[in-house]
């Protein structure tokens, strides 16, 4: 008697709902446990991160500078000469500002597989990276990241929203560490 | 005698459950069966006398996961119950048409644990396939009822049964993130992760404790493992660019992962812990969405070094890359089925999004889903069903799709968008 009850005191130790076989039939497998909570699962909350304290000329609407973001065309991942100007204008600026950093988040639109999208935009943010370094900006002061199909500036399901979210961001930080991301 | 000998050791031994209630409002999934196998084993199950909300929960949880899993038809078992050592009448149920019948027993212990006692008959012959007891929180009755419906499941169709698994799934509600863990059939969801920012592609350890997933709670893509039970979690890969597509071993000791960080996104290995990074891919474009093969030896990815997205795969050390998806030009998001048998993926076709299934070794291709926004397909540890996202009505939902393509079942959730389905390993 004692010996037979051995292996179900020992599953019993390991898991909170445990299985014994009934007289001559083959035991059922252990269930486990979910400590902790009902479910076994503790809930956490991820914090945010706070953006703020740039300088005006590149905040301030009137300033080229407060343009950050460059839209692309269908599976195209080149920056296109409308914006070689704005690109132009950020790479003086942090040429000139070797204190402030970038991040340059690439994005895509909604359509087809969320990791594939986040190694398209990835090319975007690339593309973006490869015209600062031409024109003279320190690598050391860009990360370029993607965000996927996963922060649509626009909602929508259409060509116009579509063609919204085909775009890379550029946001920036200061010496201090105050900025945007 | 035994029976009560062995229940007085359950009520000393059992640690008391912390049974706090997670406070987060959660989105209940409801599940719904569309097509079901062409022949459906017919089987009873009674109900079990004792305490009879209990017998409610347990009997019903079973009636339903053997009815969702499209491979049983339930024959009414006109509201009797007898318990597991009851005579039974095996002719009167066979004229009613069941081949197997089960019936049970729920006992409370003084410690307020209950006991589930059940035996499974074969109606044809009249002969006991076997029981076994379930000892459970009165929190937990729905387990114990997926833990009888597998045991049924396994006797009758010879192939492990996965109702006491779970999923991770993420919603999107009102511009906030949550990671849920809720048992197979959507019930009892709880809430691993809320954020601000997107969680995406989360993959469970194979050990089923952990869940590997990529956060934007830092501005971009990071890779983090947390440990569900305690809620503890550590970055795995935060590397400069962006950190993405976990893909855990099979041996849980190692993620293959894909990081920006020398360019273009390339897939890379690293330990559990975030140490011994090692670069596996070589290309000048796009290689991600690694996934291991079962027995461990094989990388199957997404790449796009032919013009086009295909999948490819190449030995878990890197090299010997060969492609696997020809038709088309958009193959991408391979899994690998746990049996080795099958590849599952998403392919685009006349503009659909479709979840397609490969047999590995004829290399037949063949659309499974009917839906055409399909995403992040998922196998059941019993490789038979793929969970997948897709679309209707402009909201996100989840969909259950046997590997055959012949059994359909769709998870809705009652408000907010669910996304990136990770079917878990068998419970341990």
């Amino acid at each position: 008697m004692k010996k037979l009850l051995i292996p179900a005191l020992l599953s019993a130790l390991l898991v909170g709902c445990s299985t014994t076989p009934l007289p001559e039939d083959s035991a059922g497998a252990p269930v486990e446990s979910r400590s902790g909570t009902s479910t076994g699962v503790a809930p956490v909350t991820a914090g945010g991160l706070d953006a703020s304290g740039l300088p005006r000329e590149l905040t301030d609407p009137k300033s080229k500078l407060s343009q950050r973001s460059i839209y692309f065309d269908l599976d195209k991942y080149e920056v296109k000469d409308e914006y070689k100007d704005l690109v132009a204008s950020h790479a003086k600026y942090l040429s000139a500002n070797k204190g402030f950093k970038v991040l340059l988040q690439g994005n895509t639109d909604e359509r087809g597989s969320r990791e594939y999208n986040l190694a398209l935009g990835q090319k975007r943010a690339e593309a973006v990276k490869r015209s600062l370094t031409l024109l003279g900006v320190s690598e050391a002061q860009i990360e370029s990241v993607s965000l996927g199909e996963e922060k649509p500036k626009d909602p929508g399901h259409d060509e116009a929203a579509w063609s919204q979210n085909r775009r890379a961001d550029i946001l920036y930080k200061a010496a201090d560490g105050r900025g945007e991301f | 005698m035994k029976m009560n000998a062995m229940s007085t050791i359950f009520r000393f031994i059992f640690l008391p459950f912390f049974l706090l209630t997670v406070g987060f409002a959660q989105a209940q999934l409801s599940f719904e069966l569309s097509g079901a196998g062409a022949n459906r084993i017919p089987v009873t199950i009674v109900d079990f006398p004792g305490d009879p909300a209990a017998s409610r929960v347990i009997t019903s949880t079973v009636r339903a996961d053997l009815e969702r899993s499209g491979l049983f038809k339930l024959i009414d078992h006109n509201n009797l119950a007898f318990d597991e050592n009851a005579p039974i009448n095996h002719a009167d149920w066979k004229a009613r048409g069941a081949d197997a019948l089960a019936a049970g027993s729920i006992a409370r212990s003084a410690d307020g644990r209950m006991e589930a006692r059940f035996r499974l008959y074969d109606s044809q012959k009249g002969v006991s396939l076997g029981g076994a007891v379930y000892v459970t929180d009165s929190q937990q009755l729905r387990l114990a009822g997926h833990r009888i419906a597998d045991y049924i499941y396994e006797k009758l169709t010879g192939e492990k049964g996965v109702f006491s698994t779970r999923i991770a799934y993420v919603v999107k509600t009102q511009g906030k993130f949550s990671l849920q863990i809720a048992d197979a059939d959507g019930q009892n969801p709880a809430t691993a992760l809320m954020s601000p920012e997107p969680i995406i592609s989360p993959v469970w350890s194979p050990d089923g404790s952990r869940l590997a997933y990529v956060s934007f709670e830092k501005k971009k893509p990071v890779i983090y493992v947390h440990s569900l039970a305690s809620g503890a979690r550590h970055i795995v890969a935060n590397q400069k660019g962006s950190n993405s597509a976990p893909a855990w071993s099979p041996d849980g000791r190692k993620l293959a992962v894909v990081l920006s960080k020398d360019g273009f996104s390339q897939i890379y290995s690293v330990n559990a812990d975030g140490s011994g990074l090692q670069r596996l891919t070589q290309s000048s474009g796009i290689d991600t969405e690694p996934r291991y093969s079962a027995d461990g030896g094989t990388i199957y990815f997404t790449s796009d070094r032919g013009g086009s997205p295909q999948v490819y795969q190449m030995a878990a050390s890197g090299g010997d890359v060969r492609r696997v998806t020809f038709e088309g030009s958009y193959n991408v998001s391979a899994r690998p089925s746990p049996d080795g048998k099958s590849l599952a993926f998403i392919s685009r076709r006349e503009g659909r999004f479709q979840l397609a299934v490969m047999d590995l070794a004829s290399r037949q291709v063949q659309v499974v889903s009917d839906s055409n926004k399909d995403e992040s397909p998922s196998f059941a540890p019993n490789s038979r069903m793929i969970l997948i996202a897709t679309e209707i009505g402009g909201r996100g939902v989840l969909s259950a799709v046997s590997s055959d393509g012949r059994i359909k079942q769709r998870l809705t959730v009652a408000a907010g968008d669910v996304r990136e389905p990770a079917w878990g390993p068998y419970s341990q």
